[in-house]
């Protein structure tokens, strides 16, 4: 058994598996229930699923020298997708994209009801004062 | 074994691509479709990535960044619009 078929054997392995995330984050989008929990399956092959089809690309090349490039475009990805979907999280949240009874914990939900608290004595002081000022 | 190896993530990645097209189609509201098109996304990626790795070139990597980079872009502003327009209701 050379070196050769192991590296391709195991970069087959990694071509598959990473094939099989796509295929994981496609049946969770249809069969989860809502935003969140399908936002948890889409990562999938956004993060392990690249990572595990560009370690297979660089043992498919057999050289050292595609690896820092490969690692920067792994690493670009690693940067950009927390961040879609932190906005994409908010946006669902803020126009209600969830099913309460389905979270474990709502850290949010207390700090959401703090600001409307704050929000409506502001605008009940500011009430009184337009008040004082008609009379 | 690559033949085998690329018929078998050629299946695989054709039902993942249904599926996600599937969630694009039916997907109750915005987000959903922009989670949907965002794994779609993923998934060419996927496609370029066997495509180098069985043929042995990379041509495609600067195709599979600026694809990554389409999708955090296109995300992100899909999101924020979908955030303006509800604040927007709320305020008035």
């Amino acid at each position: 058994m050379n070196p050769d078929t192991v590296i391709d054997a195991v970069s087959g392995v990694f071509m598959v598996t990473g094939a099989l995330m796509s295929l994981a984050a496609a049946i969770g989008l249809l069969r989860f229930p809502d935003l969140m929990s399908r936002m948890h399956a889409a990562t999938k092959p956004q993060v392990l699923g690249l990572f595990l089809l560009l370690a297979a690309l660089g043992l498919q090349m057999r050289t050292w020298s595609v690896w820092p490039v490969l690692l920067v475009a792994w690493l670009f990805q690693l940067l950009t997708v927390p961040v879609s979907a932190h906005m994409v999280g908010r946006a669902g949240y803020r126009t209600k994209h969830l099913h309460p009874e389905l979270l474990s914990s709502d850290e949010l939900e207390a700090i959401v009801q703090r600001a409307a608290q704050k929000a409506a004595r502001q605008a009940a002081t500011h009430g009184a004062d337009d008040d004082e000022a008609g009379r | 074994m690559m033949q085998t190896v690329l018929t078998v993530t050629a299946v695989v990645l054709s039902l993942a691509a249904a599926g996600a097209i599937v969630r694009i189609a039916r997907g109750p509201s915005l987000l959903d479709r922009v989670l949907a098109a965002d794994v779609l996304l993923a998934i060419f990626g996927a496609a370029l990535c066997i495509d180098m790795a069985a043929n042995r070139h990379l041509n495609n990597l600067m195709l599979l960044v600026a694809i990554s980079l389409i999708g955090f872009v296109g995300s992100v502003t899909v999101a924020r619009f979908v955030a303006d327009r509800r604040e927007g209701v709320r305020e008035s």
